[in-house]
């Protein structure tokens, strides 16, 4: 239950690659071998550009959601970058390293962006200011309101990147109804292989390579296109979007366990159950149970949950979402993720559920 | 039974060798994880995976394991070392050291590099596309931070002298990158017998995925890169973003392959490229082959027919996937400037093909690849 680091690859979407994998053929290439391989890249390039309303020209594949968030935030010739507290590492990374001013949006104790310190970041921000915000939060699942944040930062002449990692597939996402400049994707959080991500841009946006070349992508990403992973991550966004219905079931799945846990104790913390969350993800607090030993007791129990995002988990680090949202240390550090995804049963539940009770009894008793 | 194409193109891509393929299938299907959750079953296997990948890779270079990091494909790994050295080296040494024949992704880096404010040496080749030692020698100073020279000529398939050019790099402090996306489980490479510092390495050019590559640096504190892509610190913080294990491991694969058959494979290919030439001459005795006609890899031939027209050869060849150049450059039918650069005029340049051959080529697809282009020549009344 960890589908917010990785989902499983989808069936439909290893046939289809299986099937890329055996043509050869460069998309750049005249020849007819090469003229099918760019057959099979616009294919895909249509199915993706459906899922989130944009342009099919518009959209630009690249190696993930990390070079795309990379891409936009050093890319888009902004003289200050805005990024909120909660956004993945590699966007906060990349707003360090962007090479002009960078200003941290805070969010409320809710989890969700605050629009009046937008307002006021904004007319303090060298102009025009960039201003990235996710579309759901990897962490605690809450969905930010980007057409809102949009609306503010557009007044202030700021151009909108939003990553959508975590929101696709999960959420109806229409590009032009949130009026950003930018939004971000992944394919392997869809059910899609890993290794290549997007980039859809609005057609006024700039976008300087960040891998510069051959001129592949419209000139905005160059390098040979990943044939295969492509056409995957096409296939994954088609099953995706007909998949959106299915988060009520899932949102059912999720709130039996938050309220079982809520049950079972009263110290439990359910984190960003206060605004709107996406259906599969739920941020629980055991307080004085560390994550780790969380994730580990589930782990021998054959359930795979995670403490904060995937990237940091290797290291022990108090999540910066939570932190961001008020939250103590030790609250951040007994805290782990539960993410659901297409596969997961109602048996999967009960068996979270149960586990999460020994331990928590076993906690109780010390 | 006559074929009716035939794929010679594999300068470009190669397909994919289906040994790599069932090695990339369970990564796919049932070993899902992402590499960097730490904490879980599905994770280890990911990131076993990947560790295994890095001792395929380093293996076939004669390199250690911790020098190599993967990422999307050779043009990153060009981008990274680049303007990463650049980046890191450049307030010290300023100047780098490109060659005109490189891959467009090498002097786009390299030029970006100068728009960033440091010194830039494009220098020249000789007729047969050679890069002259002496030329090198004369241009590098203590300032020089890098010096970038492919090992494989995608285009015309020269063999640069990598060892004499990385001992002279070496002599004068420089760090020694070699683009080696056509070379890398072609020709045998050694990292530290020929001084090379930096490598960068395909894998949709031996027969593994698209989407994968890696940059191999010499595990010295020496070796400074600074990262481009910014995150979740992966591949040791040199490179983010979540590694795809299928991709990594069918990479690995590809490179133990060639590094399993490397000999005997050059040898048929070396057979089979021997006959394509031969009964080419004996078609058109006017041919002549762009670029060192011996210091060469063997699967690439690039060869002029005097006096045909371009637009009309590619037209009657039609069925035969071969090249006029880098593939990239094909879509917006831009003249080479690597045959450009060995002093061929543009109408030759246009009457040139770049045919390239791999494992997967058959004789049959050699006869084909004859009667196609003897019946195009003839259409034009034969060559001058």
């Amino acid at each position: 239950m960890d589908y917010n680091a990785t989902a499983p690859i989808r069936p439909g979407v290893i046939d289809a690659m299986t099937s890329a994998m055996q043509s050869v053929g460069n998309p750049s290439s005249v020849h007819s071998s090469g003229r099918q391989a760019r057959k099979l890249v616009e294919e895909a390039r249509s199915k993706v550009a459906a899922l989130v309303g944009a342009r099919v020209r518009d959209v630009t594949f690249c190696s993930g959601g990390t070079e795309a968030n990379n891409a936009v935030i050093r890319g888009s010739n902004a003289a200050s970058v805005i990024v909120s507290a909660i956004e993945h590492d590699c966007s906060l990374a990349a707003a360090k390293l962007a090479g002009v001013p960078s200003f941290s949006l805070p969010v409320t104790p809710a989890g969700v962006a605050d629009l009046e310190a937008l307002k006021d970041i904004l007319a303090e921000a060298p102009k025009p200011a960039l201003v990235s915000i996710m579309l759901a939060n990897n962490e605690t699942g809450v969905i930010q309101p980007v057409k809102e944040i949009a609306e503010v930062a557009k007044a202030a002449g700021a151009r909108v990147h939003t990553d959508a990692v975590q929101a696709a597939g999960k959420i109806d996402i229409n590009f032009n109804d949130l009026s950003v400049d930018y939004l971000t994707l992944s394919s392997h959080k869809l059910g899609g292989p890993q290794g290549v991500g997007a980039i859809i841009t609005a057609p006024t946006a700039p976008l300087a390579p960040l891998v510069a070349g051959g001129g592949q992508e419209l000139g905005r990403r160059s390098g040979t296109e990943n044939v295969a992973g492509i056409v995957g991550f096409g296939e994954a966004a088609l099953e995706a979007m007909a998949e959106l219905g299915m988060a009520a079931e899932l949102a059912s799945k999720r709130d039996r366990f938050e309220q079982a846990v809520t049950e079972m104790s009263n110290e439990a913390i359910l984190i960003g159950a206060n605004a709107p969350r996406t259906a599969n993800t739920s941020c629980v607090a055991m307080p004085g149970v560390k994550g780790e030993t969380q994730v580990m007791h589930f782990d021998l129990n054959g359930i795979c949950v995670s403490s904060g995002s995937a990237c940091s988990s290797g290291k022990v680090k108090v999540s910066h979402v939570l932190s961001a949202m008020g939250y103590a240390d030790d609250v951040a550090e007994a805290s782990i993720r539960v993410s659901l995804g297409r596969l997961t049963t109602d048996e999967h539940i009960d068996a979270l559920i149960k586990a999460w009770r020994n331990l928590y009894e076993r906690a109780a008793s010390r | 039974m006559a074929i009716k194409r035939a794929y010679l193109d594999y300068q470009s891509t190669t397909p994919i060798d289906e040994r790599v393929l069932n090695t990339m299938m369970p990564y796919l299907t049932s070993k899902f994880g992402n590499p960097h959750s730490a904490e879980h079953n599905y994770g280890w296997e990911a990131e076993a995976a990947i560790d295994a990948a890095r001792e395929q890779v380093a293996e076939l270079i004669s390199g250690s394991p911790g020098g190599v990091t993967f990422l999307s494909g050779a043009t990153e790994a060009n981008n990274l070392a680049l303007k990463g050295v650049m980046e890191a080296r450049g307030h010290e040494r300023p100047h780098l050291i490109t060659v005109v024949t490189e891959h467009k992704c090498v002097l786009e880096a390299a030029l970006y590099c100068k728009s960033k404010g440091y010194d830039l040496t494009i220098l020249p080749v000789d007729e047969a596309g050679l890069l002259g030692l002496n030329l090198l020698e004369d241009t590098i100073t203590d300032k020089t931070a890098i010096v970038s020279v492919m090992a494989v000529n995608n285009e015309i398939g020269v063999i640069q002298p990598l060892a004499e050019i990385g001992a002279i790099c070496r002599s004068k402090g420089a760090l020694f990158h070699t683009d080696a996306a056509q070379a890398f489980g072609k020709i045998a490479l050694d990292v530290d017998a020929m001084n090379i510092d930096l490598m960068s390495i395909s894998g949709h050019k031996i027969y593994g995925p698209k989407g994968v590559g890696a940059l191999y640096h010499r595990p010295d504190k020496d070796v400074e890169i600074a990262p481009q892509m910014h995150g979740g610190g992966q591949e040791n913080g040199l490179r983010a973003g979540t590694q795809a294990p299928a991709l990594v491991a069918g990479l690995g694969k590809a490179a133990s392959l060639c590094a399993a058959e490397m000999a005997q494979e050059e040898g048929r290919i070396q057979g089979l490229m021997k006959r394509l030439k031969r009964e080419l001459a004996a078609i058109a005795p006017a041919m002549k082959v762009n670029g060192d006609e011996h210091i060469r890899w063997a699967g690439n031939l690039n060869v002029c027919f005097p006096g045909l027209d371009g637009d009309r050869l590619f037209a009657d060849i039609r069925g035969l996937a071969v090249s006029s150049g880098a593939a990239c450059a094909s879509a917006v039918a831009e003249p080479s400037y690597v045959l450009e650069a060995i002093g061929v005029d543009e109408k030759h340049a246009k009457a040139s093909l770049r045919i390239g051959i791999g494992r997967m080529t058959t004789d049959e697809e050699i006869d084909f690849a004859l009667d196609t282009i003897s019946q195009a020549i003839k259409n034009q009344g034969g060559c001058e």
